[in-house]
């Protein structure tokens, strides 16, 4: 019968397919969506630039990253996951128990995360910290009371802020990007605003008001986004009032239609984050197993290349788009060189 | 229906007031109501074609700046000496490319266009060029010192001012590109360095780096979709076949094939995502199959499209008139005789159709695919034979279009767009050629 033959033939080309599938000789990428159009600058000029092939760089968020890195050693786990957050301990050990314990963390850079809002809405210009934790906060201080957050628009706790409805689009919780936003601007505007001082003087112990702070309100003021910063663009396309969350590069791309807001009187800017100026940056990451080093071909060689200062250094491809380099950048190519795990390195 | 039900009036009114020639009440009423469902029927199809028409002209509209590219076309010269010396060091592309941008400056300092300008202002114009230069001369050590002329492709900004993405009145200066850049390029335009062509790489590369729009294609992609469809057929069809001719033609009906049916259409509405992280539990982690490769998309795709078609396969094989069969069993022919030499033959169009729509459907899924690893940057190029095409790590035609929609330089959303025409030229191919097989196949009874 044909049908048999057919058969036997797709068999074959999946037995074949599959011994032919033993070694791995590309490197695989996976994480923060942030860290990503790095990588994919620095896996493409890798590809270009040495005998290699280009590696394969995914997407999906910081935590999903190191989750799948972290999943063990072996040709089917990935060898490098991008970060824009530190690992956490608890990831470490995650990592330790599935047989991952020589890990070497790169930092690549900085990254600002601005605010920004259509380029022909409100004038949404100057923010400090308090007035975003006043905007999407879910308990508020009102009148020296703390309160569910009733605010429509902005000008009803800031006569400076135009009058208009609140919205604001902010990164959803697997993005990285959403802890340096709840760290740097929610904890920071609940102090700023006594908001916490109030919660602890109501009784509440110091990390539950901490936790309170980072609540956001839940009536439709505030958009998590889960998806990228195109999504986060998409909504404030649609709407005059809406304030997003982008990292810098992003927003620099995109600066026909987008205008960027001053936090704390300060504008962000590759040089502010630098300086340390603009309060809201993170620094970047990625993980690399140090168990894969001499297994699959290029891995060293491409952390190496990826700090080297022809890319990450503040002239590269990767200053040009949006990275704010490294002050330290030299510290980490010797720790790369070294294959410093991250036990090693305290 | 309801007037055929109706208790009749009194017969000798009716008889008294009507004939056939004349319309009463009832027929009136039937009548209208037949018209309005003619309407309601013609507004719905009206419907449908309006937005299948607006839906077909903002895709090209928006599509067709992909297919379109701006290159500075100049001659380049490059000597031995810097060629060795360009080999050394680490980043090679971009010494090639600063070599690139003096030399253009210079040339056009020379010739005294009437604008004045820097040599960064010219390397904000340029896309990324070094990689192609490299490439060049790679290929061909025999050209080092004589001039070339090479075709380069612009920044993605110069591209969309030229097509009418970015304008003049809102551009902002930043490093990408200042407003009297568009002055240097007005007068490169005037002076024929500057041109537009046709976007042969846009057809035939694979996937660029998120600074480099200019340099990204759909080929390597489609080629990858073109490997797991051929894993998703050469699986699914002989497998999906055989299942529904034994479930249909010699299974006994009982709890057990009952309890499979069941089965097998509740599968086919198990969301794809699924399948995906079965695939990746089952392919990559158990049989550590490679990771991104089309085979195991292929894989993965293969479970979602076999209930589609064992379930068009069963109601084709069905749609066969029993006589078929019970002729050919009463002339002495065995059961499997019948089955294959009389019942399939006159099945095999619908069981056409229904792969067809299922290869389809697998041809556009792409969330399976995200967690085996073939959505993010896959740029290996084109995989170096037959054999290395099923493992090879690629990208698939969705993901790739998924992967440039999320990216922050807005040219890449033209792409998107232009990907959407190749792999909608892609399917319709597909549909085309089952059409053709499909009336081939056909028979008349």
């Amino acid at each position: 019968m044909s049908l048999a033959k057919i058969t036997a033939s797709a068999l074959a080309i999946a037995a074949v397919s599959a011994s032919a599938a033993a070694a791995r000789d590309n490197i695989q990428i996976a994480g923060s969506s942030t860290v990503l159009p790095y990588a994919s600058i620095v896996a493409e000029a890798f590809g270009e630039n040495t005998d290699f092939p280009t590696p394969v760089v995914e997407s999906g968020g910081s935590s999903a990253g190191l989750k799948r890195f972290c999943e063990g050693v072996g040709e089917n786990t990935i060898d490098i996951a991008n970060a824009s957050r530190a690992i956490r301990d608890k990831e470490i050990q995650a990592c330790a128990d599935a047989g991952v314990t020589d890990i070497i963390e790169v930092r690549i850079g900085y990254d600002g995360i601005v605010f920004a809002s259509q380029q022909s809405g409100p004038a949404f210009d100057a923010f400090v910290p308090s007035d975003i934790f006043n905007a999407i906060g879910a308990k508020v201080l009102k009148d020296g009371e703390i309160v569910d957050n009733s605010y429509n628009t902005w000008s009803e706790f800031n006569g400076d802020l135009p009058d208009a409805e609140i919205a604001m689009f902010i990164p959803g919780t697997k993005h990285g990007t959403r802890e340096v936003f709840e760290d740097k601007v929610l904890l920071q505007g609940c102090e700023d605003t006594g908001a916490m001082q109030a919660m602890i003087d109501g009784g509440m112990s110091e990390d539950d008001a901490e936790d309170a702070c980072l609540d956001v309100r839940t009536d439709g003021k505030s958009v998590d986004i889960d998806g990228d910063y195109t999504e986060t663009l998409a909504r404030i396309d649609a709407n005059p009032n809406g304030i997003g969350v982008f990292g810098l590069a992003f927003f620099e791309n995109n600066q026909d239609k987008l205008k960027v807001a001053t936090m704390s009187g300060i504008a962000p800017s590759t040089e502010t984050i630098a300086s340390g100026e603009y309060p809201v940056s993170r620094p970047l990451f990625f993980y690399v197993k140090k168990a894969h080093i001499g297994v699959i071909p290029g891995l060293k060689e491409y952390a190496q290349f990826f700090v080297a200062d022809e890319l990450a250094g503040p002239s590269g491809p990767l200053a040009n788009y949006g990275l704010v380099s490294d002050p330290e950048l030299s510290a980490t190519q010797e720790k790369v060189a070294d294959e410093k795990t991250m036990g090693e390195s305290m | 229906m309801t007037d055929a039900t109706a208790p009749l009036p009194s017969s000798s009114h009716r008889a008294g007031s009507s004939s056939l020639m004349e319309y009463d009440a009832g027929t009136r009423r039937r009548n209208n109501a037949e018209r309005r469902f003619r309407a309601y029927g013609l507004a719905a199809v009206a419907f449908g074609m309006f937005f299948l028409a607006v839906l077909a002209v903002s895709i090209i509209r928006s599509g067709t700046p992909a297919f379109t590219r701006t290159v500075v076309q100049v001659d380049f010269a490059m000597t031995q000496q810097q060629f060795d010396e360009a080999e050394k060091s680490l980043l090679k592309t971009k010494v090639y490319s600063g070599l690139f941008i003096s030399a253009l400056t210079a040339e056009l300092q020379e010739r005294g266009l009437d604008s004045t300008f820097d040599e960064a202002a010219i390397e904000r114009l340029l896309g990324k060029v070094g990689g192609t230069i490299r490439e060049y001369y790679k290929a061909n050590p025999a050209k080092l010192g004589e001039p070339v002329s090479f075709s380069l492709a612009t920044s993605s900004r110069v591209d969309g001012y030229l097509n009418g993405r970015v304008k003049r009145d809102t551009l902002q200066d930043s490093r990408f590109l200042m407003a009297s850049d568009l002055d240097l390029v007005d007068r490169l335009e005037e002076a024929g360095i500057i041109h537009a062509e046709f976007n042969w790489p846009f057809l035939t590369g694979g996937d660029s780096g998120v600074d480099n729009p200019g340099g990204a294609g759909i080929g390597v992609s489609v080629v990858g979709s073109f490997f797991m469809m051929l894993v998703v057929l050469v699986l699914s069809l002989p497998i999906g076949v055989a299942a529904s001719i034994y479930l249909e033609e010699f299974a006994p009906q009982n709890w057990f094939t009952d309890l499979i049916e069941i089965n097998i259409s509740n599968l086919a509405a198990v969301p794809s995502i699924v399948f995906g992280i079965l695939g990746l539990a089952v392919f990559i982690q158990f049989m550590h199959l490679p990771q991104s490769a089309p085979l195991v998309g292929g894989l993965v795709l293969t479970l979602m499209t076999l209930p589609t078609i064992i379930i068009s396969t069963r109601a084709s094989l069905k749609s066969v008139p029993p006589s078929i069969r019970d002729a050919a069993l009463g002339v002495g022919a065995s059961k499997m005789q019948a089955v294959f030499h009389h019942v399939l033959p006159l099945a095999m169009p619908g069981i056409l159709t229904g792969t067809i729509i299922g290869l389809a459907q697998a041809l556009g899924e792409t969330a399976p695919l995200l967690l085996i690893g073939m959505v993010g940057f896959v740029a290996r190029g084109y995989p170096g034979g037959f054999l290395e095409g099923f493992v090879e790590p690629n990208s698939a035609m969705p993901a790739q279009i998924y992967t440039w929609a999320a990216r922050a330089d807005a040219a890449f959303y033209d792409k998107a767009w232009g990907g959407i025409i190749v792999l909608l030229l892609f399917l319709l191919t597909m549909n085309i050629v089952a059409i053709i097989l499909r009336r081939r196949f056909e028979r008349r009874w």
